[in-house]
């Protein structure tokens, strides 16, 4: 396994376009706000976590940073595209994994790679290269024949990382991508996810682990469909005089007011 | 010391896919008492056994002083079982779902509704909410009234607190925790390794085997060897700390924990202060200066994590 990368963390205020750009981004079913005007950049090949409780907005506005729903009012570009207009475009230029779905488990990692590399248009001389590079660098190629379903979690999880790297997107949408795994392997995925953004690719990730908040570049938490943090895990830790992130999330996702009488 | 539930050598296999490997534990009357584990260790294999719903390939298992296999029938109406994935009715109401299952063992809600109330009483305003419609959060406390409505003696969980963020997982120990002191036998499941202080006593299992069992407490005393936390990623530059920790002859592990990094050093025995005086000294001759290095007790990651790495 190797280290984790040596990147330093990019400035958002850095010179290349940011690549995610919000701007008061609102979404609203109904009478309800799911999403409330929020604002904020990712720099290219920034580690960013999105972090916030069950039902603070997460969800709803990552289905809009990936294109997959259109937002009430506000703007957003993903990869330089609008989320509005090129919704397609912004599928292309992203790789996505989630805890819930990531590949096929009646299929083979050889097949999942081949049905994925050929969705994102890649030449089959291509899929079959990175395809094979991409099982040695796992170790998988003794069980590339094997279905997906009969694999251990943290190695599916590992696959399903690489395959949504397979298309060499700018940026990628991780949600929950460790969930439920165990603690070694929990690491090993952090140190993919080092490598990958030290090579340039933008990581977005979304997780309930405390410990993995503190190893973003900046996160921020979504309390009630706004953004109520937005920092360095330090400059959150030193802003709330708190000795830890899961204590600053605590605090917000409960409100100010309930954190000291909550037994 | 009573015990609600006695396990000797359970075995379960799916195909060729052994999921439980003889595993044995006792669970004592009243207690609150934690699997910790990750998806795939056979967390809830072994709870679908306890609860009947799955028979073993081997071994045996007393729950209430009944075999999980010939008093089946029994046993289902004195057990609770909250399952994994919410498996309540989307379609009913939260009200209609709890008389439901109140109406399946011969109860009512009326009847019943002092016990569940604690906890009922928190998502009684959506009653005629329909299940399918409810917040992550508000479908845990009905399922788990739904889990509680026939007054079962001992209560099982599976992974009740998987995917829910860190105030609802609080929220959630506290009220475990209260039926705990209420005098209800409780076995819970839980990949959040952070969630095993909330129990008297954790099983740590993986790959379908018990790993330890212990007071949260007393997890750490066994672990063998020093174990010393390094902060300050000298200019940011955490990969070169690691990767500087990781060549070291004594390194026996070096994990990153949140902002800190846990180097566990091979030299069992060995006075802790003099080896975090060492690794400082070594760090600095490698070039990063203004690391703190201090001794610290193990908690249960560190465990599991060396125990996982002594199992493979």
């Amino acid at each position: 396994m190797s280290d984790w990368s040596a990147s330093a963390p990019v400035s958002a205020m850095g010179t290349r376009d940011p690549a995610i750009r919000v701007r008061g981004l609102t979404r609203r079913f109904g009478d309800f706000t799911a999403v409330d005007a929020i604002s904020f950049d990712v720099a290219a090949g920034e580690v960013f976590g999105f972090l916030g409780a069950n039902g603070a907005g997460k969800t709803t506005a990552i289905r809009m940073l990936t294109g997959l729903l259109a937002p009430t009012d506000g703007e957003a570009t993903v990869a330089g595209r609008d989320i509005r207009t090129e919704p397609d475009a912004i599928k292309r230029a992203i790789g996505y994994m989630s805890q819930k779905f990531s590949l096929y488990e009646d299929l083979t990692p050889r097949e999942n790679i081949q049905l994925y590399g050929g969705i994102y248009g890649l030449a089959r001389s291509e899929i079959r290269a990175r395809g094979e590079r991409l099982l040695s660098r796992l170790g998988l190629e003794g069980a590339a024949g094997e279905l997906v379903g009969s694999l251990p979690l943290g190695w599916k999880q590992k696959l399903a990382f690489s395959v949504a790297l397979l298309h060499e997107p700018g940026i990628v949408f991780l949600d929950e991508p460790t969930g439920g795994v165990d603690p070694i392997t929990r690491r090993q995925f952090w140190e993919m996810i080092y490598e990958a953004a030290a090579s340039g690719t933008t990581v977005f990730v979304t997780t309930h682990y405390m410990d993995e908040a503190e190893y973003c570049d900046r996160l921020s938490i979504m309390v009630e469909g706004r953004i109520a943090a937005l920092g360095t895990p330090d400059e959150l830790k030193d802003e709330h005089t708190a000795g830890s992130i899961e204590d600053v999330f605590v605090r917000l996702a409960r409100g100010d007011g309930a954190a000291g009488a909550h037994p | 010391m009573k015990s609600d539930v006695v396990v000797h050598d359970l075995a379960k296999a799916f195909g060729d896919v052994a999921a439980l490997e003889g595993v044995s534990f006792d669970v004592r009357t009243g207690e609150l008492f934690g699997f910790i584990g990750s998806d795939g260790a056979g967390k809830t294999t072994l709870l679908r056994i306890l609860t009947t719903l799955l028979l073993p390939d081997r071994g045996s298992a007393e729950v209430l002083g009944r075999d999980v296999v010939s008093d089946m029938w029994e046993l289902r109406r004195r057990v609770g079982y909250m399952p994994g994935r919410f498996s309540l009715y989307p379609d009913l109401s939260v009200a209609e779902n709890l008389s439901f299952f109140a109406s399946v063992f011969g109860t009512t809600v009326e009847a019943q509704y002092e016990r569940i109330a604690p906890i009922y009483r928190q998502i009684e305003p959506f009653a005629d909410r329909r299940a399918g419609a409810l917040s992550g959060g508000m479908k845990q406390k009905l399922a788990l009234s739904c889990a509680l409505v026939h007054e079962p003696e001992i209560l099982f969980l599976d992974e009740p607190t998987t995917g829910v963020d860190a105030v609802s997982r609080r929220e959630f120990w506290d009220m475990l925790q209260d039926l705990r002191d209420a005098g209800l036998t409780i076995v819970v499941s839980t990949p959040y390794m952070d969630e095993a202080d909330r129990c008297e006593r954790v099983a740590l299992i993986d790959g379908g085997r018990i790993l330890r069992i212990d007071a949260p407490d007393a997890l750490g005393r066994e672990y063998g060897h020093p174990l010393l936390a390094v902060h300050g990623a000298v200019g940011g530059d955490r990969a070169r700390l690691l990767r500087v920790l990781r060549g070291l002859p004594h390194a026996e592990s070096v994990y990153p924990f949140g902002e800190t990094l846990h180097f566990t050093d091979r030299r069992a025995g060995a006075d802790p202060r003099a080896l975090a005086h060492d690794l400082l000294e070594a760090l600095t001759d490698a070039g990063l200066s203004g690391a703190h290095v201090e001794p610290i007790e193990p908690g249960i990651e560190d465990v599991f994590m060396s125990l996982m790495g002594r199992a493979s």
